[in-house]
């Protein structure tokens, strides 16, 4: 549940929420540098979670709404202040910056997901039960992928083979890349057939 | 089959066979899946995501649930068309505001949808008429795996599948079930349970999803977390809580009945008078009215039969819908005027209350 405390509107629409005592110096807004009005908690898991926000951020995000926002997302945002040596990540796939992520709450591709990790590890233990996934798997993407690098490798080794015209390994490398192909054929993915 | 040929079809929703079901209205569950090696698709370049979606409709086209489905580019949609996809919760207005190499995939059933190139490159979407938790994951599992041979799912082994927003990650999964609360919301303890829900890290939202309101007394609750659970463990906890407020619903009925009769029978009463006799009817007012309605056929006050017309009502008296119905383009105060004579002219014939099953009168 939503709760506000030290709210400073004349009608508090969460009666019955945790009230935290006021604030002893105007907190900023999560968002943007106003000074904050509207501070809410939302529990988690028993895990209280909290963020401060303007009155325009608290508008603009549908604070006012209780069944209409995400504490999820914006607390992701507000809690993206990342330190000297986060602030300079690039990604290389995609470009994006760790600004782009602390603006948008959201990552440009797959790879962003290990550029950035440092910055999203401390943010995962708020937002999710674990840290570690545990559910299905991709089995077929999985195979697909140990047999893809196993391939890629073999192909290399007997690239260098010829070219080392150790004509004896060549053969058995391409005997074993035959194999490969053999036992797990419809595993192979079409541009190794 | 067009998505016009769809759109004039009922839906899993608006199927009249299928709706026996009192509290837990839909079941619907969602995976959010990315294709490895490529920009998300608020990041990717117009070509990238003409490449996502082209390569996503082909998978699709191939597997076995959408081989006879309806797909289509959003630019190819009307604004009624999207509209009414919305209102069946075959797409999210996200999706129908996107421009540029969006698509979307549904099956002639409209149980299953997929979205392309939304927030995720990926949103598989199936849909339930009541609680069917176990049948709707059986039948997304199985979509997924499917597709899954076909396209290079960006996953990682330590964080699951790779989403735009991390509130997503891991299991990708959203699953969540629609609810009539009437009671709950009557009584005043709409507010307790929402809290008690977020405490177990389920959220409440109304009809439409974010930043829409309950009218109609009809909440959807979710899981909000993704990661560090197996699917499985967040659909039984998701299930137990369900199962839970369908019981605090039905004590608050019984409660409501036991003490303060008069005042429910009334306001179901006076619902029905106006759903008769109204000549302007704003979309939520008659949301509030048929979610009375409703309430009333699950107290025996009308027959059960009587479930399924008002369960299509609820969909036919959208904007989209009663337009669609209406064949024009009509403002918000000319669709009031179409909306009280649509339901005018189905409670015309409506059967008439017995106010004694409850044991009043
Ligand atoms: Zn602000
Ligand atoms: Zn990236």
């Amino acid at each position: 549940m939503l709760a506000r405390g030290a709210c400073q509107r004349a009608v508090c629409r969460y009666g019955d929420s945790i009230i935290f005592p006021p604030m002893p110096s105007p907190l900023k807004c999560s968002l943007c540098p106003q000074p904050a009005t509207v501070h809410l908690t939302q529990i988690v898991d028993g895990k209280i979670h909290k963020v401060e926000l303007c009155e325009s951020c608290a508008q603009a995000k549908g604070v006012t709404d209780p069944n209409g926002f995400s504490l999820a997302d914006l607390l992701l945002k507000a809690s993206l202040n990342p330190g000297p040596s986060a602030a300079g990540l690039r990604c290389e796939q995609c470009g994006a910056t760790a600004a782009d992520f602390k603006k948008q709450g959201r990552f440009g591709c797959p790879r962003c997901y290990g550029t950035f990790q440092e910055l999203l590890a401390p943010l995962l233990e708020n937002m999710h039960k674990g840290v570690t996934h545990i559910g299905k798997l991709p089995r077929r993407a999985l195979a697909r992928k140990s047999l893809y690098d196993r391939l890629t490798k073999l192909e290399l080794d007997l690239t260098e083979a010829i070219k080392g015209e150790r004509y004896e390994d060549a053969a058995r490398t391409r005997d074993e890349i035959h194999q490969v192909k053999l036992s797990a054929a419809p595993e192979v993915p079409p541009e190794k057939r | 089959m067009t998505i016009a040929d769809l759109l004039a079809a009922p839906s899993e929703l608006t199927d009249t066979a299928s709706s026996k079901t009192a509290i837990v209205l839909m079941t619907r569950i969602r995976l959010a899946r990315n294709l490895d090696g490529r920009a998300f698709p608020g990041r990717a370049k117009a070509a990238q995501r003409a490449q996502v979606l082209a390569a996503c409709r082909d998978a699709l086209a191939t597997s076995t649930p959408m081989r006879r489905a309806a797909s289509a580019a959003v630019e190819e949609l009307s604004d009624l068309d999207k509209q009414m996809l919305i209102e069946r919760h075959l797409i999210s207005r996200e999706l129908g505001g996107s421009t540029g190499h969006s698509g979307v995939v549904i099956n002639r059933e409209q149980t299953v949808s997929v979205m392309i190139n939304e927030e995720d490159h990926l949103r598989l979407q199936v849909l339930r008429s009541g609680l069917q938790l176990k049948k709707a994951w059986a039948a997304i599992d199985g979509l997924d795996s499917e597709l899954e041979e076909r396209l290079d799912y960006a996953f990682s082994p330590t964080l699951g599948y790779l989403t735009a927003c991390p509130t997503n990650l891991g299991t990708g999964m959203r699953a969540s079930a629609m609810m009539h609360l009437p009671s709950l919301v009557i009584s005043g303890q709409m507010e307790r349970v929402v809290r008690a829900v977020n405490q177990l890290g389920l959220v409440v939202r109304g009809l439409f999803g974010e930043g829409s309101d309950a009218s109609g007394s009809i909440f959807q609750i979710s899981n909000q977390t993704t990661l560090g659970e197996t699917e499985e463990q967040i659909l039984q906890r998701l299930g137990s809580v369900l199962n839970t407020i369908n019981e605090h619903e039905l004590n608050a009925r019984a409660k409501l009945l036991e003490t303060d009769a008069h005042k429910l029978l009334d306001k179901i009463g006076r619902a029905y008078g106006i759903l008769q006799h109204n000549h302007l009817l704003s979309s939520s007012e008659a949301m509030n009215l048929l979610s009375l309605l409703r309430l009333g056929i699950d107290l025996g006050i009308f027959p059960a039969a009587a479930r399924a017309v008002v369960d299509r009502l609820l969909i036919e008296c959208q904007p989209g819908h009663l337009q669609h119905a209406a064949k024009g383009t009509f403002e918000p105060g000319q669709r009031d005027v179409l909306r009280a004579g649509l339901l005018r002219s189905e409670f015309a014939n409506f059967a008439k209350p017995d106010f004694m099953v409850v044991g009043r009168n």
